[in-house]
């Protein structure tokens, strides 16, 4: 006869009770682990589905996605020139904030290389890639975008032509998929105002210098949009990415581009490593002493829990001694409820935190080996938790259950 | 050794409690035997040491000198257990409480199962054997009840039925029909008498009750820790 189950089967409502708790203070644990797992495939996401061998970003600094990089637009053309490099393409990355029906939408913009890159790496939920080179975008699900709207950036309107999933910046944001020209065109947009200001001032600056002087038609030039300037270069890219041939060494087309003294270059590894030791290192030490804590108050709880029930069965448990029980049998009542309230509440917290998850703004992933590690610590707390309520029992003695 | 025909024997128990100042007496060189089959009642005011005779026979409070012999082997010499205790108070002895003691989780078959079971009797033997005794006590037709939902004469009945499941040398009743009326106590006392004889079980009942003493075959009145008067049934005191 297994007497902790008949114990739970008599007061199943308050063990349910109970299990339900814990099971929610498990379910935060388990959500814990599952948001750092979130934020780290968020932020190692675009690197890898990217696949680019090397990233060429400005020198001294850590690419785009650490800090701010600005590397000039004829950088792939001579990336495209080095021996081993079979493709370079343009990278821009930024965030915008805008809104939409009345409530703020943040999105990451990502410039596609139009002509080598339509975007057939994305995964796709529904649509397609870019068919033309400008006004086309595709939108990450969490964007709340539903496909063939129109949305206003700037002075221009995108057509969602595509829905990605799971297609994350590491800042949470949902991302959106543009042509590198549209991508610079929604990072650089200034308004009609801004631009003639610009223009006077060039003018201005013109009238300024000896050589407007000299040549007044240089100043004259000045004052013309920027677009109609030949002198005035097209906007910086934020990195550009190149991937090697067949049987080239990464490393060896790696020296090659760090020899020019404007850009520093990364392997994809160098990239990832960059984002996880930087501030995803910051977020898992802040998560991880969280879920140490969280641990440590769901061993105490549990512990109060088993001691608690322990004590209401006390009269039992020496009445139990009393008709010769042997030990194992008492601590078998103890440690088996144990097991069963933590193991239960773990499953809880599994099918509580695969409903609710989905709904957290920010990814939570469950990872198998994660899952497996807590079910370990669950199992461990269960048994050094009961040891409270197991030291109690042994102490009673069989005259308790005569004491009227 | 002492005679195997007696379902137990008790030789000069003596329990202290405390020293110098504070010692308490709570029996004095108590002396007493229970044939198999004998049904006793053991009286006396409170305080008189009836229930530390009691935990002391029943193994669970050692007297500080004295020898108790249970199916005539030894198994309290003094504060010395002789052997494990509490596998030979699961093989050898059965208790029935003032209140009925029945565990409040496990159903009326269940609490006697339990008890079977502890002592190595399969489920399904045990759940029958139970079942069995709760027939032959008269409550077969509440076995899937749980304790709370008895009367009080009734869990008496499954008490008596747990302590009878392993054929035990004696049962110790402490005051079984105190919280029963007294129509539903003299029926426990007469269950008492009848599984003692029909089952050849000692039985040494602690009670109060002066109406039920006919019932006995032997009276001792313990009074100031030490029997004061032993005598044969069937006579009123």
């Amino acid at each position: 006869m297994n007497l902790a189950l008949k114990d739970v089967r008599h007061s199943l409502g308050r063990f349910t009770l109970t299990t339900m708790g814990v099971g929610m203070l498990l379910m935060v644990v388990m959500g814990m682990g599952g948001i750092y797992q979130g934020i780290v495939e968020d932020a190692t996401l675009l690197i890898d589905r990217v696949g680019a061998d090397l990233w060429i970003v400005q020198r001294g600094t850590r690419g785009p996605f650490a800090e701010i990089s600005r590397v000039a637009p004829n950088l792939v053309h001579r990336a495209r020139s080095v021996p081993g490099v079979v493709e370079a393409r343009e990278f821009i990355y930024h965030t915008i904030q805008r809104e939409r029906d009345g409530r703020p939408l943040r999105m990451a913009i990502l410039g596609l290389s139009w002509g080598t890159d339509s975007g057939d790496w994305i995964p796709l939920s529904a649509g397609r890639t870019l068919a033309r080179n400008h006004f086309e975008m595709i939108a990450d699900e969490s964007l709340g975008l539903r496909l063939g709207e129109r949305v206003k950036l700037g002075k221009e309107t995108y057509t969602i032509v595509g829905l990605s999933r799971n297609m994350i910046s590491s800042a949470g944001d949902g991302i959106a998929f543009v042509t590198v020209a549209d991508a610079q065109a929604i990072q650089f947009e200034f308004s009609g105002e801004a631009a003639r200001l610009g223009r006077a001032s060039r003018r201005v600056r013109g009238e300024r210098s000896e050589l407007g002087s000299l040549r007044p038609e240089l100043v004259e030039q000045a004052g013309r949009p920027a677009a109609e300037l030949p002198a005035i270069a097209p906007p910086d890219l934020s990195a550009v990415m190149a991937k090697v041939g067949p049987g080239v060494r990464v490393a060896d087309v790696a020296r090659v581009l760090e020899g020019w003294p404007d850009v520093t270059v990364y392997t994809q590894e160098g990239q990832r490593a960059f984002l996880l030791e930087g501030s995803v290192e910051k977020v898992r030490r802040q998560i991880g002493l969280f879920r140490v804590l969280l641990t440590i108050i769901a061993a105490i709880i549990m512990a109060l829990i088993l001691y608690t029930m322990t004590l209401d069965k006390l009269r039992s448990i020496a009445l139990l001694k009393l008709i010769g029980a042997p030990t194992r049998v008492i601590l078998g009542l103890i440690l088996q409820q144990a097991l069963a309230l933590g193991l239960l509440g773990f499953g809880l917290a599994y099918l509580l935190g695969r409903w609710l998850f989905p709904m957290f703004p920010r990814r939570v992933i469950l990872v198998e080996g994660d899952l497996l590690r807590l079910g370990l610590v669950v199992v461990a707390i269960s048994a050094a938790s009961s040891v409270l309520g197991i030291a109690k029992a042994l102490k009673v003695s069989p005259n308790e259950a005569l004491n009227t | 050794m002492s005679d195997p025909a007696l379902a137990i024997d008790t030789l000069n128990l003596w329990k202290v409690y405390g020293e110098g100042n504070t010692e308490v007496v709570a029996m004095r060189d108590v002396s007493m035997s229970v044939r198999r089959g004998e049904v006793v009642a053991l009286l006396g005011p409170s305080g008189s040491g009836k229930s530390t005779f009691l935990t002391a026979v029943g193994l669970i409070n050692p007297p500080t000198s004295g020898r108790v012999f249970i199916g005539g082997q030894l198994v309290q010499d003094g504060p010395r257990a002789r052997g494990d205790l509490r596998a030979f108070r699961r093989r050898h002895i059965g208790y029935v409480f003032q209140r009925s003691n029945l565990i409040p989780f496990l159903s009326a078959r269940e609490n006697v199962q339990i008890a079977l079971e502890l002592n190595g009797e399969t489920s399904r033997a045990a759940r029958d054997r139970a079942q069995g005794l709760l027939d032959e006590l008269g409550v077969g037709d509440r076995a899937d009840n749980l304790p709370s939902m008895l009367s009080g004469g009734q869990q008496q009945r499954v008490a008596v039925a747990r302590a009878l499941a392993n054929q035990p040398s004696i049962i110790l009743a402490d005051e079984p029909t105190a919280a029963l009326d007294s129509h539903r106590g003299r029926q426990v006392m007469e269950l008492f008498a009848r599984v003692a004889h029909e089952h050849g079980t000692g039985v040494i009942v602690v009670t109060h009750d002066h109406r039920s003493l006919d019932v006995f075959d032997t009276i001792h009145e313990m009074e100031d820790g030490v029997i004061r008067r032993a005598q044969a049934a069937k006579t009123s005191v």
